[in-house]
Parts: C-alpha cells; sequence; structure tokens
C-alpha cells in the first residue's frame, strides 16, 4: 500500500506542477481576456458590445471538452505546429475568460446605481465615473465570485489530461492502471492533490466574501 | 432616454462616431471570420510535399450523404440527454439530502456532511465519474450519472442551505410554534420557500451539469463528444472538422434551449418583484433598485422600465 504510494509520489508531483502551472498561466490569460471582454460589454460601442456579448454566450454553451478537442485535435489538422501543451494553455484560457468576463460584470452590477449617478451628476465623465467610483467599489466585490472561478479551472484542468497534456488527472489514470491493487488509494492520493489546491481557495474567498459583507 | 448611467445619451457628434467605430468593428470581424474562411478552405501542404484538400473539399463532407452518421449522432444525442435527465433528477434529491445535513440537530452529521461536501466541491468531476467508474465497477453510464449528480448535488445543496438560511427566523419559529416537528417546519415552511428563491440558480446548474456529460468520455460513455471520437476513428481523421462542426453545432442547440429554458422558467417563478423576503441576499435590479446594468442585456435580472 505504502509501496503504491511512494512509487507514484514523483509522477503525482510532476503533474501536480503542470496542474500548476496550466491553473496559473491560463488564470492570468483568462483575467486579462475577461476584463477585455467585459469592458468591450460596457463599452458606449454597440457592436463591441455585441461581440462580447456573442463571445461570452457561445463559449459559455461550449463544454470545456470540445474546446479541448477543437485545439488539440482540430487546430493541428488546420496546419499549426503548436505542441499539446500550449493548445491546451489557449483552451482553457478561451474557456474560462467568458466566466471571468460574468464575474466582472456581475461586481459592477453589484454597486449601486446612486454611486453612478452621484458621479455623473458633479460632472464625471463616463471614464472617471468608471475608474474612480465604480471600478474600486466593484473590484472588492468581484474577489470573491472571480477566486471560484479559478477554483473552477483548477477543476477543469483535469481535462487537458484526455488531450496529452501529461497533468495531474494523466498521471492518475497510468497510476490506477500501474497500480490496480490500490486503486482507491491512488485515486485519493490525486483527490487530495487537488484538494490542496482548491480548498484554501475556498477559504480565502469565504473569508473575503465576509468582509465584503460587513463593509456594505 | 439614457442607456446606461454611466454615459450621456450620445450627441449627434458622439452618435456618429460610435457608429464609425461600430462600422470598423464589424468590418474588422467579417474580415477576421473571411480570413478564419479562406485560412481553412485552402489546401494544405503538408510537410513531404503531399497536397491535401482545403477544409471545404467536398472529399472531406461527403461522409454527410451516410445515414449511419445521423444514426450515431442521433443516438449520441438522445445518450446525453438521458444521462442529463437522470443526473439532473439524482442532483437535486442530493442537494436536498446535504443541505439537510448541514443544517441537521447534530453538530456530527454536520460535520461529517461538511467534510464530504467540502471532497465532493473540491475534487475535479472528471476524477470524480473516474472514480465511481473503477471503484464501483459501475458501467460507464452510471458512473457518469452518479460522478455527475454528487458533483452537482453538492453545489445545488449549498444553494439550498444558503437559500433556507436567507429565510427570516419566524418562519420556522411560527412552525415550531404551531406544534410542527423541527424535520416537518424544515419540509415544510422553509424547504419549498428555499427551494422556490434558489430556482434560478439551481437551473443554472442543471444546464452546467448538462455541458458536463462530455466528460463521460472518459468512461467511454457513447455520448455526443465520444461519438466525434468514435466516428474519427471509423470514418478517418481526414473527416474531424467536419465531424466536430456537426458536434458543435448539437451541443450549442441542446445547450442555448436549455439556458434558454432555464432563463424563462426563473423569470416565470423565481422571487416576483416587490415580494422578496426581507433577509434574501440583496438582488440589485429586482427589489426596485436599478443596477448599472449595461445596455445589450446578459444574464441579471431584466431592468425594470424607467
Amino acid at each position: 500500500m505504502i509501496d503504491a504510494i511512494i512509487d507514484v509520489s514523483p509522477a503525482y508531483f510532476a503533474g501536480f506542477l503542470m496542474t500548476l502551472q496550466l491553473l496559473v498561466i491560463s488564470g492570468i490569460g483568462a483575467f486579462v481576456v475577461g476584463v477585455l471582454i467585459a469592458t468591450m460589454r460596457i463599452s458606449p460601442v454597440p457592436s463591441l458590445r455585441m461581440f462580447a456579448t456573442a463571445y461570452t454566450e457561445v463559449l459559455r454553451n461550449v463544454p470545456l471538452l470540445l474546446v479541448l478537442m477543437f485545439c488539440a485535435l482540430v487546430v493541428p489538422i488546420l496546419g499549426s505546429d503548436l505542441n499539446y501543451y500550449p493548445l491546451a494553455l489557449i483552451g482553457l484560457t478561451a474557456y474560462t475568460s467568458p466566466f471571468v468576463a460574468e464575474a466582472i460584470r456581475s461586481g459592477f452590477n453589484g454597486v449601486p446605481v446612486g454611486q453612478a449617478e452621484a458621479a455623473r451628476s458633479i460632472g464625471m465623465g463616463f471614464t472617471q465615473t468608471v475608474t474612480l467610483v465604480v471600478l474600486p467599489q466593484a473590484a472588492r466585490m468581484v474577489v470573491p465570485p472571480l477566486i471560484n472561478v479559478f477554483i473552477a479551472l483548477t477543476k477543469n484542468t483535469s481535462v487537458a489530461g484526455i488531450f496529452f497534456v501529461d497533468e495531474l488527472f494523466k498521471q492518475t489514470d497510468a497510476a490506477t492502471r500501474d497500480h490496480p491493487g490500490d486503486v482507491i488509494l491512488v485515486l485519493l492520493y490525486a483527490a487530495l492533490l487537488y484538494l490542496v489546491i482548491t480548498v484554501p481557495l475556498g477559504l480565502i474567498a469565504g473569508a473575503i466574501e465576509k468582509r465584503v459583507v460587513v463593509m456594505r | 432616454m439614457s442607456l446606461s448611467v454611466l454615459y450621456d445619451a450620445p450627441g449627434p457628434k458622439t452618435r456618429r462616431r460610435s457608429m464609425i467605430a461600430s462600422i470598423v468593428g464589424v468590418i474588422l470581424i467579417v474580415a477576421f471570420f473571411f480570413w478564419m474562411y479562406l485560412t481553412l478552405a485552402a489546401p494544405r501542404v503538408s510537410a513531404n510535399g503531399a497536397i491535401q484538400p482545403g477544409t471545404f473539399d467536398p472529399s472531406r463532407w461527403d461522409i454527410v450523404a451516410y445515414p449511419d452518421l445521423w444514426i450515431s449522432f442521433g443516438n449520441a444525442t438522445l445518450n446525453t440527454l438521458r444521462m442529463a435527465a437522470v443526473a439532473a433528477v439524482l442532483a437535486v434529491l442530493i442537494g436536498i439530502l446535504f443541505s439537510f445535513g448541514r443544517t441537521a440537530r447534530f453538530a456530527v452529521v454536520r460535520a461529517i456532511t461538511g467534510v464530504v461536501l467540502e471532497f465532493v466541491r473540491g475534487i475535479p468531476v472528471l476524477l470524480m465519474i473516474f472514480f465511481v467508474f473503477l471503484v464501483f465497477a459501475a458501467g460507464s453510464y452510471w458512473s457518469g450519472v452518479f460522478g455527475l449528480a454528487l458533483y452537482n448535488g453538492a453545489i445545488i445543496g449549498e444553494a439550498l442551505r444558503a437559500g433556507v438560511k436567507s429565510l427570516p427566523r419566524g418562519q420556522r419559529e411560527a412552525g415550531l410554534a404551531v406544534g410542527l416537528t423541527p424535520i416537518k417546519a424544515w419540509a415544510f415552511i422553509e424547504f419549498p420557500q428555499a427551494f422556490r428563491q434558489m430556482l434560478p440558480i439551481i437551473l443554472a446548474q442543471l444546464v452546467v451539469l448538462l455541458k458536463d456529460t462530455s466528460l463521460a468520455f472518459i468512461v467511454s460513455y457513447p455520448e455526443l463528444a465520444r461519438t466525434i471520437s468514435n466516428n474519427r476513428n471509423f470514418f478517418g481523421s481526414r473527416y474531424m472538422f467536419t465531424l466536430f462542426a456537426i458536434g458543435l453545432v448539437i451541443y450549442l442547440v441542446l445547450n442555448l434551449t436549455m439556458s434558454w429554458l432555464a432563463r424563462f422558467v426563473a423569470r416565470r417563478s423565481g422571487p416576483k418583484l416587490g415580494k422578496a423576503l426581507p433577509n434574501t441576499p440583496r438582488q440589485i435590479g429586482v427589489d426596485g433598485t436599478r443596477a448599472i446594468t449595461l445596455p445589450g442585456g446578459g444574464y441579471g435580472p431584466p431592468d425594470p422600465p424607467h
């Protein structure tokens, strides 16, 4: 039993690091794209708004598996010579960005309208209203849902394992075949490694949420 | 009429500028799609000099004439829906159990439920399905169903708990005062209100569940995603784009219909305007306050007329 754990540990830690890499890089990517999409959605230009809405609507209604399948199996046919790893990063970024945008938007919607009206009535323009009044208040409210999006992303990185990225889930899959006698143990070990990322993130989100509620 | 409080109603000059920006935006988007179309349609020269036909070449689409292909996709759609439907019912039941356990009178029950919940919510659904498949040897259909039901049940359970918690205490106390047992008070007084209030969240979660049936790919359940891959192995990878396009369209139709239905039901039976209970988590825009929402619609509650 202990043998199995010791035996799979090196592969698991390599997989864990890969999962972390996927999480951090596509997390940053999704944040940048998400902010862009959210900005487009509140912008005064109708075509940008429509584009952002369509982007969100389509990507939110396609399963992640299909997004990654597109990246791993369709893109190479189209003549790209990228590895599976950057392709998975692109897929995860694209899939996560509309959720980031929605989290940001819900934060904006949480700022009472009187704040923006007050800013407007003392003569502030669009940029001033958004950057000086709405954004600082929205930022606090955006953090908990944003962390939840990143928790979901952590779990979603496992799908990249199906498409040839050597992250934790793929290592788990291999480990269950190498240790058919200790399947439960090997699976619980992997679950524990995922929990090491998701539980602390959840606790941070909960703590921040509580503080925001008190401040309001 | 101003569209948003964030900026003035545009004057003639701004309108013109915004019109120009819109036109430029549309042209850019159309150009992008046109470029993608050309790239896809162009024949490709592979490394060894062989020329392959473009993506829209008839030789890549001739499989659409095979009835077998459509039969397999039809079956796959039914399989996806079958899994989603059973998993959805189970998820709601498991959610009710979880929320009941989390509010139980005995601290031990609460603690155990809390740990289980944290575990179930913290690991990937994919791992959960895989777990059920290997450990309980449940067969591909039931591992998918139970994996999805457990995970989504945990989330629905937390939503229901939050719903019960947000009810005024008087609801439960009144129930106890007229002689209901705590369980009856929960079942007849608190739970129905919480369920109704949380219906939008539960429905949104069920749409996620429908999307996540694609993860049953991992246990070779013949749902849509697996069917794309099976057909690819059968017809050859030159048809990958075609097969993917068909699968994508089916998924989009299914999910957009479900999302729309969920939003429709949520609007019809969610907490009514002005009837929101005093302690409900404040939903901006519902209780008469107007959100800084943005023109162009979206997921939030509709703006009241102003």
